[in-house]
C-alpha cells in the first residue's frame, strides 16, 4: 500500500494547461466588455462624479465644507489617508515580500494585488491633495530654490518625509508592476491583431523571451523586491511619525511604526480578499484563485489582526506605566468617552471579529471571509479614526473640548475616492491580465493537480 | 532577400528543453538562444551564460541616490539656509535618514531597471525578431543561427528532433 501525503493543497485545480493558462487568462482581456462589467464600471463612474463634485466643492469652497472644529484639526482627511495608505501595503507584501520568502502561492493573487496597491495610494493622494485646500500650490512641499518662495522645505518634517515616502512608493510600485506586466503583455501582443497588436507590442517593449532576458528579469524582479520590502515597511513607518513625533498624548508613542505597519497588512489583505473573491467569480477563475489561497490569506488576516490586537492592549499598558496623568486620560477616554463606540467597533472589527479564522471550515467559507474582510476594512478605517479623532477632540483645556460630527463634505470626499478605486480597478481588469500568466505557468508543474499525479 | 537563416525547434516540456539544450551544445552546435513562456531556472546557465549581475547596477544608482539626498539635506539645511528649529542642531543626522532612505531607493530601483532596459534593447518602438508566436504562450523555441554553425541544416534538424523537439522550423530573417 503506498500512502500519498500532500504536504501543500494543490496552488491550481482543473488540471491546466500551459495554453489553458493563457486561454483563460486573456479570455477577458480579448472578449468585448460583458453587461455586468458595463453596468459595474457605470456605477463606479457615476460614484466618482459624484464625489469629485464634492472635491470640486472642497477646493471652491474651502475646508469649512468638513466637520472640523477648533479642537479637532484633523478628521476624516487623514483618517481615509491613512487608510488607503495601509490598504495599498498588502499589494507590496504578496509581489516583494512573499517573492522573497518564495511563496508560491502569491502567483495568481500578486498582479491583482499590485494593481490595487496603486490604485489606493493614489486615493491616499488624493486625501492630501484635499487637504492642502489649495491643490495647486502642491509642489510647494517639494524642495525648490529659494528665490521660488521663502525657504528650503523642513527636511526635519515628518510631513515632508511623507512626501518623499508616498511618491517612492507610488513610483516603485508603478516600476514593479509594470515590469511584472511586460512577459503578459508579449503574449497579449502575440495572440491580437491590428490596433491591439501596435498597443500591446509597443507596451511590452520588443519582449521576446529569451533565456538570457529571463535570467536578467528574474534578477531584477528579485531585486526590486528586495528593494520594495523596507520601502513599504519604511512608509508606514513614516505615516506613523506623522503621529508619533507630536507631543499629542495618545499620538506620541513608540509602538506607532510596527503597529501600523502591521495595521496597514492588515486592512490591505482584506481588501484584497473582498477583491480577489468578486474577481474569481466574475472572471471564472476558481481554478487559479482556490480555496487554498482564500484559507491562506485569511490565516495572515487573523495573525496581523491579532497583531494589532496585543498594540491595543500594550498602548493602555505604556498608558498608565507612563505615570502622565494627560497620557493616562487620552486613552481611558477613547474607550469610554463621548467616541467610545468608535473604539468598540475597532476592537470588535479587527481584533475579535478575525478569530472565527481558527476554524478551518469558516477559513474556507467564501461567504464568511467576504464578510469579515469587509468587517475588517470597517474596523481599520475605525482605528484611524479613534487614533486621531479622540486623542485630539478633548485637548488640555476643558472650556474648548468638542466633539466631532462628519458633515457632507467629509462623506463627499470619502465617497470620491471608492469611485475613483473601483473605476481604476474595473479599467484594469478589463484591459490587463488580473493574473501573472508567466509566473503561474512557472508553478505549474510543481503545484497544479495535473502534474502531480504520476 | 534573405541574410540569416535559424533552424527553430519546438518544445513542450521544460525539462525536454533543458536536456535538449545539454545534448546539444555538447555536439558543438551554437544554439542562438531558447525562448520560453516563462524563467526556467538553470536554463541561462546551461546555455553557458554568466550569472546576471543586475545587483551592480542597483548598487551603484542606490549609492547614488544616498550621496545626492545626503548632500541636497546637507546643503539646504546646513549651509544655504540654516533654520533654527526648536533649538536643534542646523543639521541633525537622524532626521534626515528617511529622505535618504528613500531617495536611496528610487534611484536604485528607476536605475537598475532602466539598465535591464537598456541592456536588453527593450523599448516601446522596438520590432522583435519573434521565431515562433507560440513562444510566449505554452512553447519552448529553440534557435539555432546557421551562419555561425559549420553542422549542415539537415544534420542539425534531424539531431533537434532526436533530443525531443515537437515541430523543427527554418525561419529566414
Amino acid at each position: 500500500m503506498s500512502v500519498v501525503s500532500p504536504i501543500r493543497e494543490h496552488l491550481v485545480t482543473g488540471g491546466k494547461t500551459y495554453h489553458d493558462v493563457t486561454e483563460d487568462i486573456c479570455r477577458h482581456v480579448e472578449a468585448k466588455p460583458t453587461k455586468e462589467w458595463k453596468i459595474a464600471f457605470a456605477i463606479s463612474v457615476l460614484v466618482l462624479m459624484y464625489g469629485g463634485g464634492w472635491v470640486l466643492w472642497t477646493w471652491w469652497e474651502g475646508l469649512g465644507v468638513w466637520g472640523l472644529n477648533k479642537t479637532v484639526g484633523w478628521a476624516w482627511d487623514i483618517t481615509n489617508f491613512v487608510w488607503w495608505v495601509g490598504i495599498g501595503h498588502a499589494g507590496t507584501l504578496i509581489s516583494a515580500i512573499l517573492l522573497l520568502f518564495r511563496q508560491k502561492w502569491r502567483t495568481s493573487i500578486n498582479r491583482a494585488a499590485e494593481a490595487m496597491t496603486i490604485f489606493a495610494v493614489l486615493c491616499a493622494a488624493s486625501f492630501i491633495l484635499m487637504h492642502m485646500g489649495r491643490p495647486w500650490l502642491a509642489y510647494w512641499a517639494l524642495p525648490l530654490p529659494n528665490t521660488f518662495g521663502s525657504l528650503w522645505v523642513n527636511f526635519n518634517s515628518p510631513l515632508v518625509w511623507d512626501v518623499f515616502a508616498i511618491s517612492t512608493y507610488f513610483s516603485v510600485s508603478c516600476l514593479f508592476w509594470f515590469i511584472g506586466l511586460i512577459p503578459d503583455l508579449a503574449t497579449i501582443r502575440d495572440r491580437a491583431t491590428g490596433v491591439r497588436k501596435t498597443i500591446y507590442g509597443a507596451l511590452s517593449l520588443g519582449w521576446t523571451g529569451g533565456a538570457k532576458t529571463w535570467a536578467r528579469y528574474e534578477d531584477v524582479s528579485l531585486i526590486l523586491a528586495g528593494l520594495s520590502t523596507p520601502l513599504v515597511l519604511s512608509v508606514h513607518t513614516i505615516v506613523s511619525f506623522d503621529f508619533a513625533t507630536s507631543v499629542i498624548p495618545g499620538w506620541h508613542t513608540t509602538i506607532f511604526p510596527p503597529y501600523f505597519v502591521a495595521g496597514a497588512i492588515f486592512s490591505g489583505f482584506a481588501m484584497v480578499q473582498n477583491l480577489m473573491l468578486v474577481t474569481r467569480v466574475v472572471y471564472k477563475l476558481e481554478d487559479y484563485i482556490t480555496l487554498e489561497h482564500i484559507s491562506l490569506m485569511n490565516k495572515i488576516i487573523t495573525l496581523t489582526g491579532s497583531i494589532v490586537g496585543v498594540a491595543y492592549i500594550t498602548e493602555f499598558f505604556i498608558a498608565a506605566y507612563s505615570g502622565v496623568e494627560y497620557e493616562k486620560y487620552a486613552f481611558l477616554n477613547r474607550a469610554t468617552g463621548p467616541l467610545w463606540w468608535s473604539y468598540a467597533a475597532m476592537m470588535t472589527c479587527n481584533v475579535l471579529s478575525p478569530q472565527v479564522f481558527w476554524f478551518k471550515k469558516l477559513r474556507e467559507n467564501i461567504v464568511v471571509s467576504f464578510v469579515i474582510a469587509v468587517v475588517v476594512n470597517i474596523g481599520m478605517w475605525f482605528e484611524r479614526f479613534v487614533i486621531i479623532v479622540t486623542s485630539l477632540h478633548r485637548d488640555y483645556l476643558p472650556s474648548s473640548w468638542t466633539y466631532f460630527t462628519p458633515r457632507m463634505g467629509d462623506i463627499g470626499d470619502y465617497i470620491f475616492s471608492f469611485g475613483f478605486f473601483f473605476t481604476c480597478f474595473f479599467l484594469f481588469s478589463k484591459f490587463l491580465p488580473v493574473i501573472n500568466m508567466a509566473e503561474v505557468k512557472s508553478v505549474l508543474k510543481s503545484a497544479s493537480e495535473k502534474k502531480s499525479k504520476h | 532577400m534573405t541574410d540569416k537563416k535559424y533552424i527553430v525547434g519546438i518544445f513542450n516540456d521544460e525539462d525536454v528543453v533543458m536536456d535538449a539544450v545539454q545534448k546539444i551544445r555538447s555536439k558543438g552546435i551554437k544554439i542562438h538562444e531558447v525562448f520560453c513562456p516563462y524563467p526556467v531556472h538553470g536554463l541561462d546557465h546551461a546555455l553557458g551564460y554568466d550569472r546576471p549581475r543586475m545587483g551592480v547596477p542597483a548598487f551603484l544608482f542606490g549609492i547614488t541616490g544616498t550621496c545626492l539626498a545626503f548632500l541636497l539635506t546637507f546643503w539646504t539645511l546646513g549651509i544655504d539656509w540654516p533654520m533654527n528649529i526648536g533649538g536643534k542642531n542646523f543639521f541633525p543626522f537622524p532626521t534626515n535618514i528617511p529622505i535618504v532612505f528613500e531617495l536611496t531607493v528610487l534611484l536604485a530601483a528607476f536605475g537598475m531597471s532602466f539598465t535591464f532596459f537598456f541592456m536588453e534593447g527593450l523599448g516601446p518602438s522596438v520590432k522583435p525578431l519573434i521565431f515562433d508566436l507560440r513562444s510566449t504562450d505554452d512553447k519552448f523555441a529553440m534557435a539555432i543561427d546557421l551562419n555561425k554553425n559549420t553542422v549542415s541544416d539537415s544534420d542539425i534538424k534531424a539531431f533537434l528532433s532526436e533530443v525531443g523537439a515537437e515541430e523543427v522550423n527554418v525561419k529566414e530573417v
